[in-house]
This record gives C-alpha cells, sequence and structure tokens, in this order.
C-alpha cells in the first residue's frame, strides 16, 4: 500500500517543526529555509498552509530531466533526485507547476522531498497532525493532482 | 509494425521509450548521426565547466538501456524521405521500410553570414565534438570572444570563465538575452556579468573575421573596432534540421508543423522536439520552441499517437527558459513581454540582482520574469498553464508580486 504525505491547513499552527526536522534531516542543520517543506503564512486569513512536492503522477520534473537524474523510488513512489547525476541544469524547477523542486545554490544541484525514504521526518515532528503520512487513497492530495491534471495534461 | 525515429536527441529518445511502454511487440529504430550513445545538449556547459565527464551528458545511463528495450539504436544519417514508398534512405545505402515514422532531427547552429566566419578559430558549442574542440583550444588566459548572448550564448558563458577565458561577449541586441528577457531584466545581466569581469558589448555586430597578426584572430566589429581573439564562439541562434525534406510533401515553415496530435501534414509521419513547430500554450500560434520540457512533452504525445492510443492531444506547451549566468539566476515564462491591453506587476531591485515581473491578461497570469529567486519558480508555469483566475490575489500580487505561492495555495483551495 503507497502511502502519502496528507497536509491539512487547518490544523497547522505555524510552528515551523517541521521544516526544521526537514532541514535536520536533509541537510543536517536546523534551518528553515534549507527545509524541503514548506510553510506559508496567509496573515490576514490567521492561516497557515504546509506544503511540499505531491510526488504527483504526471512527475513533469522526472520528464523534463536531461539526464536521468530524477527516478521513481518503487516502494515509496516518491520522485527522487540523484545528486551524482544531477548537472544543475535547473529545467526541472521551472517544469514542475507547483514550485516544490528546487534549486541549491550551495550545492548546485536541485532538492525535493523524497518522503525520507518512507518515514518522513516533518510528519513525526508535527505536535498537531497537520503532516500526517498516511494511505495514498485517504490523502487529500488526490485533490491537488487533480488540480494538476485537469489543466496540464495532454488529455481530452 | 516498424517504428522508425529520425533523431536521438531527448524527443527521440522519449518517444522510442513510450513507444515501447505501450508497444512490446512492434520494432522500433532510432536513428542518430552523432557517434556517441544519447546525450544532452543542455548537459555541455556542465562537462566545459569540468563539473560531469563525457558519460553524464548521456541521456540514459544503463550501459544496454536501448538493447534491453528492444530498440535498435542506429547511428546513421538519413539523407532522404520517400513518403510514398515509405521508406527512409541512409547514407550508408541503407534503406528503411516504415509503417510510423517520427521526425525528431532537432536543430543546428545558425551560421552568419560575416566573411571569416570558417576559419579554423571559429567555433559553435552545439554538440559533444565542438565541446571537445572548445576545451583543447581554450588555455587559462586565453582570448575569447562570445558572439550572441542569447540562451546558448548564456548558457555557456560560465564555462568559457571557468576554463579561464579572458571572454569579451558580442551582441547585435541592445541587452543579453533579448528574445527571453525585457529592458531591464537583460540589462540586470549585463551588468552583473561586468561586475565579473566579463567585457559585454551589446548594440555591437561582428562585421569580419580574420586571421591575426599578434593572436590567431582579428575580429573586426562594426565601427572600425578591432577584437584580438585566440577562439571566437559563435552562438548566434539554431535552426530546424528540415533540409532533407526538401522533396516531400511535408509541410514546413520555420520548422515542421503538426497538429495537436503532433502529426505532419503526411499521413503516418509525426515531429517533435526541436524540429517540431507545435501550438504555444500563450500566442495559441504554431511556433518552435526548441526547449527540454516542450520536447519531452511532444515526444511523449506523438509516441501515444503513433499507437493510436486515445487522448494523447497537445494543448500546447508554455514558452520557459532558466538561465545561470555566472551564478545570477533568471528565469521566463509564456508572454513574459506582456498581454495585449494586459497589466503587470513589476518589483525591481537592481543593487541586489533581484528583478520579479508578472503579466497578467484580466486575473489570469500568463507570463512573469525572474532574476535571483530559486524556490517555488515553477509555480508560475503552474498559474499560467491552469489559466486560474487570481480574483483578489491579483491586486496583492501587484502590492507583492513574491507571494506567487500564497497565490497558487489560496487559488487551488488547499486552504480550505
Amino acid at each position: 500500500m503507497q502511502k502519502s504525505l496528507h497536509l491539512d491547513a487547518y490544523k497547522c499552527t505555524g510552528c515551523l517543526q517541521c521544516e526544521m526536522a526537514c532541514s535536520y534531516e536533509k541537510e543536517g542543520a536546523f534551518n528553515p529555509a534549507k527545509s524541503r517543506i514548506k510553510v506559508f503564512t496567509f496573515h490576514d486569513l490567521g492561516r497557515f498552509s504546509p506544503y511540499t512536492c505531491t510526488q504527483c503522477a504526471e512527475a513533469w520534473c522526472l520528464h523534463a530531466c536531461p539526464v536521468e537524474a530524477i527516478t521513481t523510488n518503487v516502494a515509496t513512489g516518491a520522485k527522487e533526485v540523484n545528486e551524482t547525476l544531477c548537472v544543475g541544469c535547473k529545467v526541472c524547477t521551472i517544469s514542475c507547476p507547483f514550485g516544490t523542486i528546487n534549486y541549491n545554490t550551495e550545492t548546485h544541484k536541485v532538492d525535493k522531498c523524497d518522503l525520507c525514504g518512507g518515514d518522513p521526518a516533518c510528519a513525526k515532528a508535527c505536535p498537531t497532525e497537520a503532516i500526517v503520512y498516511i494511505d495514498a487513497e485517504q490523502t487529500g492530495y488526490d485533490k491537488m493532482q487533480k488540480y494538476a491534471q485537469l489543466n496540464l495534461t495532454q488529455g481530452e | 509494425m516498424h517504428h522508425v525515429i529520425i533523431g536521438a536527441g531527448p524527443a527521440g529518445v522519449i518517444a522510442a521509450e513510450t513507444l515501447r511502454k505501450y508497444d512490446k511487440k512492434s520494432a522500433i529504430t532510432l536513428i542518430g548521426d552523432e557517434p556517441e550513445p544519447p546525450y544532452s545538449r543542455m548537459a555541455i556547459p556542465y562537462l566545459l565547466m569540468q563539473n560531469i565527464e563525457e558519460q553524464g551528458t548521456y541521456l540514459r545511463k544503463g550501459n544496454d538501456h536501448y538493447r534491453r528495450l528492444a530498440i535498435d539504436l542506429c547511428h546513421d544519417r538519413v539523407i532522404g524521405l520517400d513518403t510514398a514508398q515509405k521508406q527512409v534512405h541512409l547514407q550508408n545505402d541503407k534503406t528503411l521500410n516504415y509503417d510510423k515514422l517520427l521526425i525528431a532531427t532537432g536543430s543546428h547552429p545558425v551560421t552568419p553570414p560575416i566573411p571569416g566566419i570558417t576559419l579554423p578559430g571559429v567555433n559553435h558549442c552545439w554538440t559533444l565534438a565542438d565541446a571537445r574542440q572548445i576545451a583543447a583550444k581554450i588555455k587559462p588566459g586565453s582570448k575569447v570572444v562570445l558572439m550572441g548572448a542569447g540562451f546558448i550564448g548564456c548558457i555557456i558563458l560560465e564555462a568559457l570563465v571557468k576554463r579561464g577565458a579572458e571572454l569579451t561577449v558580442v551582441e547585435q541586441g541592445d541587452r543579453m538575452v533579448p528574445r527571453m528577457m525585457n529592458e531591464k531584466a537583460g540589462n540586470l545581466i549585463k551588468r552583473w556579468c561586468i561586475d565579473k569581469g566579463i567585457r559585454v558589448l551589446t548594440s555591437t555586430r561582428v562585421e569580419a573575421v580574420e586571421s591575426g597578426q599578434a593572436s590567431r584572430l582579428s575580429i573586426k566589429l562594426a565601427g572600425q573596432t578591432t577584437l584580438a581573439a585566440d577562439l571566437l564562439v559563435s552562438a548566434t541562434g539554431v535552426q530546424p534540421n528540415i533540409a532533407f525534406l526538401k522533396n516531400t510533401d511535408i509541410k514546413t515553415e520555420q520548422g515542421i508543423l503538426i497538429d495537436r496530435h503532433m502529426q505532419t501534414s503526411v499521413a503516418d509521419i509525426y515531429a517533435a522536439g526541436d524540429v517540431a513547430q507545435g501550438l504555444d500554450f500563450s500566442s495559441g500560434e504554431n511556433t518552435v520552441q526548441a526547449i527540454q520540457p516542450t520536447a519531452a512533452e511532444h515526444a511523449q504525445i506523438a509516441a501515444k499517437n503513433m499507437l493510436g492510443l486515445p487522448g494523447a492531444r497537445f494543448q500546447g506547451a508554455v514558452n520557459m527558459n532558466v538561465l545561470d549566468t555566472l551564478g545570477l539566476i533568471s528565469s521566463s515564462f509564456g508572454l513574459w513581454m506582456g498581454a495585449d491591453s494586459g497589466d503587470q506587476a513589476e518589483r525591481y531591485d537592481p543593487e541586489n540582482f533581484k528583478y520579479l515581473n508578472l503579466q497578467f491578461a484580466d486575473d489570469v497570469l500568463v507570463g512573469a520574469t525572474t532574476i535571483g529567486f530559486t524556490q517555488h519558480v515553477g509555480v508560475l508555469r503552474g498559474l499560467i498553464q491552469n489559466k486560474m483566475h487570481l480574483r483578489d490575489w491579483k491586486p496583492r500580487l501587484q502590492q507583492d508580486p513574491s507571494r506567487v505561492m500564497d497565490a497558487w495555495l489560496a487559488t487551488h483551495q488547499v486552504l480550505a
């Protein structure tokens, strides 16, 4: 059974524990600027929205990569960047319509969420269950993926 | 059934793989006229920077990738096409029969009509063979002139500098990347390069190239100035490879005209990638975009239509580019120059080399330019291609265009 991250803006308090956990897990530093999950703040609505890669089926980043540096992890479904193969051309960063694969100016490679190999640090760190890692079919990500597919794919 | 694909660049390779994904039985022949395994021209700058080896440019890394997929990779050159007999003629006297044909022959660098342009000290930077020659010709301190500061000129610029070239850039337009960036953005990139020690001459034309006395070349600029150079790298644009179609009834303009199923004007013949003149999402016209993401999209749709699979109809590709010019990262999308009677949002911070410009038609984002941003840039494509009505987010973006990600989340009901 494939799992995916379920992000719930209603439950998010904007505590940024997820960003801390992600940056520590992936970059070895507590530095939200290096996190692959981001919490967006809507002051006027008093709301927070955690957001990261949906591991979408279309995989715009993967198809746009000219050197086969992005592949699908068959166990988790995550689209993963092979840092050895990535040349840093950034074509994936403009191809992804969700804006969730980004160029890292320090490593000269691209970064994205890889679901931490199936045990995402952000979900473990979230104190309010705004981020949970659950059966893919139950997640609201389907909704976002549908939005993407609705208008972006070549289907009728 | 025999599928023949002419051209082993990204479009050809992705099409071959897509054909095989849905059709396990048919024969697939992929013809490429360069000696190396299929590779990415996009990766050449990183090869010249010595970040990767030649193998790092290869489109697919497994040694047996094509064999494993039963794709017959054929190193040859197509010299003619007989659409009545459904035959492809190859340089080595071989003839291939096809049932469905995909033309993915890409493009070639333009050779501008300048006296002396064929002298040995002049190079394109397009193929792996070109890259090897350039690598051999540039020594630390070599005087190099880069003719053309378009997309290709700009992506190889850093590699030339990193190899130790003392670089002068000569561009006809009044700014750098004039066909990808507006005046503010193109001039910001120019100033960045000048600050990094590059000589950048815009609104300047190379008039003639001659053999030099002290150095290898003497490059005459319009207005009598002369530059001494060891190497001239010519990057004045590319053109689709369509010459071999001359005696066929395949309709071409700038490139091969294709419909929304990637089919050409001749039945059973399709085209994809840099050679194809297909639907532009923003203008609604058929254009040659010659960009990697469009090639990948074309290829998948072409392959599905070659197999007669339903639902593979092209919605048009958003033209977009991303550049890294000596560490300054820029991108442009769609109608970056603006739409008729549209309006814009802009943030211009030249001291910090940051620029963000959003172009709207009514309350829909139709184009964008960024300089100095690396986070969430792709969402600009998402907003443009989804044609999402921004409603009250438009005035917010006009106040602070950097909130594009917020606008995406709000308009895609992630907050609902």
